[in-house]
């Protein structure tokens, strides 16, 4: 080994402490920047009217977005409705039936593939497959969209969830006699309850913010729309198209409407981390 | 006296009753359903792969392997090369890519060894946090607040002095290449240092108490121990931030200027593949448009998977070979 002055070793170490805390600091830095920038435009766009109004004409200053939020909130509870059940029998078919078989192990293999999709591959995906067959966007193709994103999510962390559980758990149910399904159902998941639901919140949040899978599936709407069969306003799809436009109106909306995503992602993800927490913490 | 799945109570029934005949239909009704939804997973790959492959055949048959390789995208003519696209999504990726490996490498490593134990779980919850934000947010803020940053302080510091090179050369116009890319950065930062992170933790600590005992300093065991030990960890990382920034779509949309042209400087509009889709998809009226807009999609969907693939390849490889599984 070369022989290096001490000095001069402490100084490169010094420095690179010096630029790794910088670099972290920088990372919160931007995060607190953004979400200051998002709270700071996005809350004087938000009045009564922003919650309980339909979007006024183009050009036309005030109305609100609140078509948006109720097609959001409706889209995303059908995704969730569609996604979660499949996903968590999908990934307890992997944790307790499946496991090292070769079909569990093509499902993790997709599964993993999937995560990795683009969300806007997945767009494409409904498009053709439901959009272009109806001959219509539609509230339920975005809902099948998100639910495809939400489908390996949740099938994956509820494989990881059941996973923990310990075999003797397992094991001492059936010995009582009990019914496989109902030593699954009331035993295992109930052992890997917290966990299983983080994981759903983390999926809902996810999704929930989406916008390119909902582009050209659900589109957007400027009427009050609950018929999952028509096009539906969404926040998302309103942001983009707000904020494209030559508006000041329309772009504080949109800054509006980006706050209430941000904020209720956030909550998610915070409530998420705390029953992780708990989980920790109890166990 | 049946079992529900609701209740607390599990009915344990002799062997050769009724009961536990239902009982045991049940458990294979369970398990079937089970099997059924773990297929679906299979299946919905399987559907994207078909899909995406009928909808573009009509593009592949008719412009063949010139879609991939010429730039020229005139609808009205016609006329559908995807060069730009392609070049866009693998110049902003790098632009992302150069960006956060370092960033995150020195998060990580702040992180792992020099936080005091109190901060560390503030940091990593506020650096993970920013992978929760939608895209569309850091759309919002790439267009409103970073581009406009980037045009007035940034661009114009970095062309009068690099501007020699053609890659900095040309209007400071804020939106465009350079921009896309350190939006992208920030997005994959934290899913990059978070693999990172987990891949500096696994090390044994022995290594690193030997080379502390020889008198090396904290960086020496990093540089030499850790990041050696690593390595195939590390590469994983990357991999699967390249998955992540490759597919990327809203925030790039906004602020990446959405133009089919092809240019060498960093500061000029450009756009991707997932741009390109977002933009053009519901204007596709002629079914030429359409199909090569679909094929864009599975082009961009064979790239993304082919870098998980990789990723999760190379991580499970680089766990087993570090002695962890």
């Amino acid at each position: 080994m070369k022989k290096r002055s001490i000095v001069l070793r402490k100084i490169v170490n010094g420095v690179v402490t010096g630029v790794a805390g910088a670099a972290a600091v920088a990372g919160i830095g931007m995060l607190l920047w953004i979400l200051g920038v998002v709270v700071q435009r996005g809350i004087t766009a938000i009045d009564w009217e922003f919650f309980t109004r339909l979007p006024a004409p183009p050009g036309e200053l005030g109305g609100g977005v609140s078509n948006a939020i109720a097609g959001t909130f409706i889209i995303t509870l059908v995704a969730t409705l569609m996604g979660v059940p499949i996903g968590i029998l999908a990934g307890t078919y992997v944790a307790e039936f499946g496991r090292e078989t070769r079909l569990a192990t093509a499902i993790r293999f997709c599964a993993n593939t999937l995560m990795g999709a683009p969300s806007i591959v997945i767009g494409v995906f409904v498009y053709t497959l439901i959009v272009i067959p109806m001959g219509r966007f539609s509230g339920l193709a975005g809902s099948v969209a998100l639910a495809t994103i939400m489908l390996p999510i949740v099938a994956r962390t509820t494989e990881d969830m059941l996973r923990l559980v310990p075999n003797s758990l397992r094991e001492s149910a059936l010995a009582l006699g009990a019914p496989e399904h109902n030593m699954i159902v009331q035993v295992v998941f109930r052992a890997a309850r917290s966990g299983m639901l983080t994981g759903i919140i983390l999926a809902v949040a996810r999704v929930s913010g989406e916008t390119a899978p909902l582009l050209f599936t659900t589109l957007n709407s400027p009427y009050w729309s609950l018929a999952l069969d028509k096009p539906m306003a969404n926040l998302t799809v309103t942001i983009f198209n707000y904020a494209m436009s030559p508006y000041a109106d329309w772009q504080a909306k949109a800054w509006g409407a980006s706050l209430l995503i941000t904020a209720a992602v956030l909550i998610m993800n915070l409530a998420a981390r705390a029953l992780a927490r708990e989980r920790r913490l109890t166990s | 006296m049946t079992s529900s799945a609701s209740g607390s109570e599990i009915i344990v029934a002799m062997p050769g009753t009724r009961l536990r005949q239902n009982q045991k239909l049940a458990s294979q009704v369970f398990r079937s359903c089970a099997g059924l939804c773990g297929c679906s997973i299979i299946v919905v790959m399987a559907a994207i792969l078909f899909e995406l492959l009928l909808n573009s055949s009509q593009a592949m048959a008719t412009l063949g392997w010139r879609f991939l390789v010429t730039a020229q995208w005139d609808p009205v003519a016609g006329k559908f090369g995807a060069l730009s696209s392609i070049y866009g999504t693998a110049v902003s990726t790098l632009i992302a890519l150069v960006i956060a490996v370092p960033t995150s490498l020195v998060i990580a490593l702040f992180l792992v060894e020099l936080c005091p134990k109190g901060l560390s779980g503030f940091f990593r919850t506020a650096i993970e946090l920013l992978a929760a934000i939608p895209s569309i947010i850091y759309g919002m803020w790439g267009l409103f607040v970073l581009a406009p940053f980037m045009a007035r302080y940034v661009q114009p510091v970095m062309g009068k002095y690099l501007g020699f090179t053609p890659l900095f050369q040309g209007p400071p116009m804020g939106i465009g290449m350079l921009t896309a890319g350190v939006i992208l950065a920030l997005m994959i930062l934290p899913f990059v240092s978070s693999v990172m992170r987990d891949v500096l933790e696994m090390i044994p600590p022995v290594l690193k108490e030997s080379a502390y005992g020889l008198g090396a300093t904290t960086w020496e065991v990093t540089k030499d121990v850790s990041l050696k030990y690593g390595r195939a960890g590390m590469v994983g990382a990357i991999f699967l931030g390249l998955g992540r920034a490759i597919g990327e779509t809203m925030a790039v949309t906004f602020v990446i200027g959405n133009d089919h042209s092809l240019s060498v400087s960093l500061f000029a509009s450009g756009n991707t593949i997932a741009s390109t889709l977002a933009n053009e998809f519901t204007e596709a009226s002629e079914p030429l448009y359409l199909s090569a807009l679909v094929e864009l999609g599975l082009v961009l969907f064979l790239m993304a998977s082919a870098f998980q693939l990789i990723a999760q390849l190379w991580l499970r490889a680089a766990a087993v070979r570090m002695g962890t599984q």
